[in-house]
């Protein structure tokens, strides 16, 4: 039995994001200190405000200021903060009706415990120490012994001087990574500088790299086959372009090899010969480096090269 | 309008970590079985549909993978939907209606294990005024349940009530992960315990839909769909009722739900809480109400993401195949405290 292998993964996404008129107003508003809503045709007040209605669809400009404090309307107390979340230590999300909307905000309140946080309880924002125009300039809510508010909006046109206009919310997910039964034996095999695919039951096509399945037929590959080391250049390109933390010289050849014994062509660098040298058809090798988990490149076997006809199904 | 029945479902089963297999590696023999239960082999299929989402596993087009399992030669009509497979068997429904296929295949998968599920799922929200909290899944649920309660709907003893009752039904479901008695355990994100959540876990699902005479030439009782519609509700929290499903009301009644009583209920509930505001909106607590609920044990027993709302209609047809039920509601949900709802009416003849 092979072991299944495991690696690491990290998945990032740097997103920057347009806010438009309604959110922008109401981004930079935080920055501000100040917390807008819009209003809906029937008077209603939603908070955080969206550019269009959530029940009739129709587009909302008028912004109104709401207040600072509101009263919570569900919440939920977190005794193990996670990553990313607004406090380090438990707390209680919450949504929260500011004065004067009638929709509530999703947020982290600061409190005690659970015993402190009930529903209909009074709360305000406390505002983060560096604002730059983000959700996460209310640091939390905290609570509020104050008297709930007037509850009527004031007018406000949403300029502010030096307005945030886009986004950047930096997200990230870790992962582990298990690639399966069939990618695990190729890589461990690989790690040996042997080169094995799977052969399909039925149609007997050996794929390498194996994927576990014979997309043709949609059976499990089972059978391992060591295929290689040689190969033959089925198709190549010439790389112009500098690829970023990529430290080889342009041009290079990046080349489809079909490795002898294998139905399906894998691709890889081609080195060792001039690129303006390479062709269908040449006989080439994998190079490994020391260490390597697979070859670095493949270069010339200085063999004739091989006939057309016995590649052309592989291109 | 054409007839359409399921004719035949399978699952894999469902499991905390599945590392030794990938994602094609855990379908396929889902695929095979279920192709097997129709003596159709994969050539004869008119139309294949999937649901996953690549942010499970973390693998881009993870789905063009899968799809080396479905053994895609000579070309094969295709399409995917980053959802659950539920929402695939809509499309494949619609698409056999339209006459342009007899026959569907339809398939959902989902790893979990890879990533951290609570944080991946919060990727799914406003990225403007909500993602930026990273409020995972359990927070959000844990804030509609807390309104359950406040208005009088719940209690903690009627949630871990649902927790054990679903459980129980899932010792005869060999699919299950999680079953027998489990304990209401601590809180997780109060006021729900971890035996008020779903268990995180892997697995694979798959159905085959075909239309009026084919569908009884493949099985002896076929499980009609009678009615199917989906509907969707505001995405931000703050603007809906947590302790209602409107989308779900309006769905069920398009699919025809309340024209006749049904039998069994097959609810894509992962949290106790949800099933309260699911059997009020589909009037399943009725004084006389003699619907089996979950026979399966539900989202509460495995909770294969992306797969967990194509299984509810499964279940739901595997119950009408062999003669357990007559006529079933079955039902799917996506995002965050039951945003959209698909309903499911199933009948046998």
């Amino acid at each position: 039995m092979s072991e299944v292998l495991t690696a690491p993964l990290v998945v990032e996404f740097p997103f920057t994001r347009s806010l438009g008129p309604v959110l922008s107003a109401f981004l930079t508003g935080l920055r501000e200190r100040t917390v807008l809503g819009v209003r809906a045709s029937d008077g209603r007040v939603v908070v955080p405000p969206t550019e269009y209605d959530p029940v009739t669809a129709e587009e909302m400009r008028e912004l109104v200021e709401v207040g600072s404090s509101g009263t919570v309307t569900t919440w939920a107390w977190n005794p193990s903060p996670r990553r990313g979340q607004p406090l380090a230590t438990p707390f209680a999300w919450v949504l929260v009706r500011l004065d004067g909307a009638d929709t509530a905000l999703l947020h982290a309140l600061d409190a005690a415990g659970p015993d402190a946080v009930r529903t209909g309880m009074r709360v305000r924002v406390r505002w983060a120490a560096e604002r730059t125009g983000a959700i996460t300039d209310i640091a939390c809510f905290e609570p509020d012994d104050g008297p709930a508010g007037d509850g009527r909006p004031a007018g406000h046109r949403g300029e502010f001087a030096d307005p945030v206009t886009t986004l950047t919310a930096p997200a990230r997910l870790d992962y582990t990574y298990a690639p399966g039964r069939a990618q695990s034996r190729y890589l461990q095999a690989l790690a040996g500088h042997r080169t094995v695919g799977e052969r399909c039951p039925s149609c007997h096509k050996v794929y390498v790299p194996p994927r576990g399945a014979c997309p043709t037929c949609g059976v499990a590959t089972g059978t391992q086959v060591e295929v290689g080391p040689r190969g033959t250049v089925t198709t190549f390109c010439i790389v112009n372009i500098k690829a970023k933390n990529l430290d080889i010289e342009v041009p290079y050849v990046y080349a489809h090899i079909a490795l002898d014994g294998a139905d399906l062509a894998l691709h890889a660098r081609i080195g060792g010969i001039p690129y303006d040298q390479v062709r269908m058809g040449l006989r080439v090798e994998p190079v490994w480096t020391e260490g390597g988990r697979f070859p670095d490149h493949y270069r010339p076997t200085g063999e004739p090269d091989a006939d057309y006809d016995s590649y052309k199904e592989l291109i | 309008m054409r007839e359409v029945a399921v004719v035949a479902f399978g699952q894999s089963v469902h499991v905390r970590d599945s590392a030794e297999t990938s994602e094609v590696e855990m379908l396929m023999p889902v695929l095979h079985d279920v192709l097997a239960q129709t003596g159709l082999a994969a050539r004869d299929i008119d139309f294949t549909c999937s649901g996953s989402c690549d942010y499970l596993a973390g693998r881009a087009f993870s789905f063009t993978m899968a799809l080396d399992g479905v053994g895609a030669w000579p070309p094969v009509s295709e399409s995917h939907v980053e959802m659950d497979g539920a929402w695939a068997l809509y499309e494949a429904w619609v698409k056999i209606l339209t006459g342009e296929a007899d026959t569907a295949l339809v398939y959902a998968y989902g790893k979990s294990s890879p990533g951290d599920l609570r944080e991946v799922l919060t990727r799914q929200l406003d990225p403007y005024y909500v993602a930026p909290l990273w409020p995972d899944s359990v927070a959000l649920a844990a804030l509609q349940a807390q309104a359950l309660i406040d208005a009088g709907l719940t209690d903690e003893r009627a949630l871990a009530g649902i927790a054990a009752r679903s459980r129980t039904a899932a010792e005869s479901n060999p699919h299950a992960q999680l079953r027998g008695a489990v304990p209401a355990g601590e809180p997780l994100v109060a006021p729900l315990r971890t035996g008020d959540c779903p268990p995180i876990g892997d697995g694979a699902a798959a159905v085959v839909l075909a239309a009026g005479d084919t569908a009884r030439r493949l099985t002896a009782r076929p499980a009609w769909i009678r009615g199917l519609d989906h509907r969707i509700e505001a995405h931000s929290l703050g603007v809906r009722d947590l302790t209602d499903s409107p989308s779900t009301r309006l769905a069920a009644e398009r699919a025809g739900a309340f024209e006749l009583p049904v039998d069994t209920a097959e609810l894509h509930a992962p949290f106790t809480s949800q099933e309260v505001v699911l059997r009020r909106a589909l009037g399943l607590d009725a004084a006389d109400g003699t619907v089996r609920i979950n026979p399966s044990g539900g989202a509460l027993a495995a909770n294969p993401v992306m797969a967990t709302g194509l299984i509810r209609i499964g279940e739901a047809a595997a119950r009408i195949h062999r003669g357990a039920s007559d006529r079933a509601l079955a039902h799917a949900t996506s995002g965050p405290c039951l945003q959209q709802n698909l309903v499911a009416v199933l009948e046998g003849e």
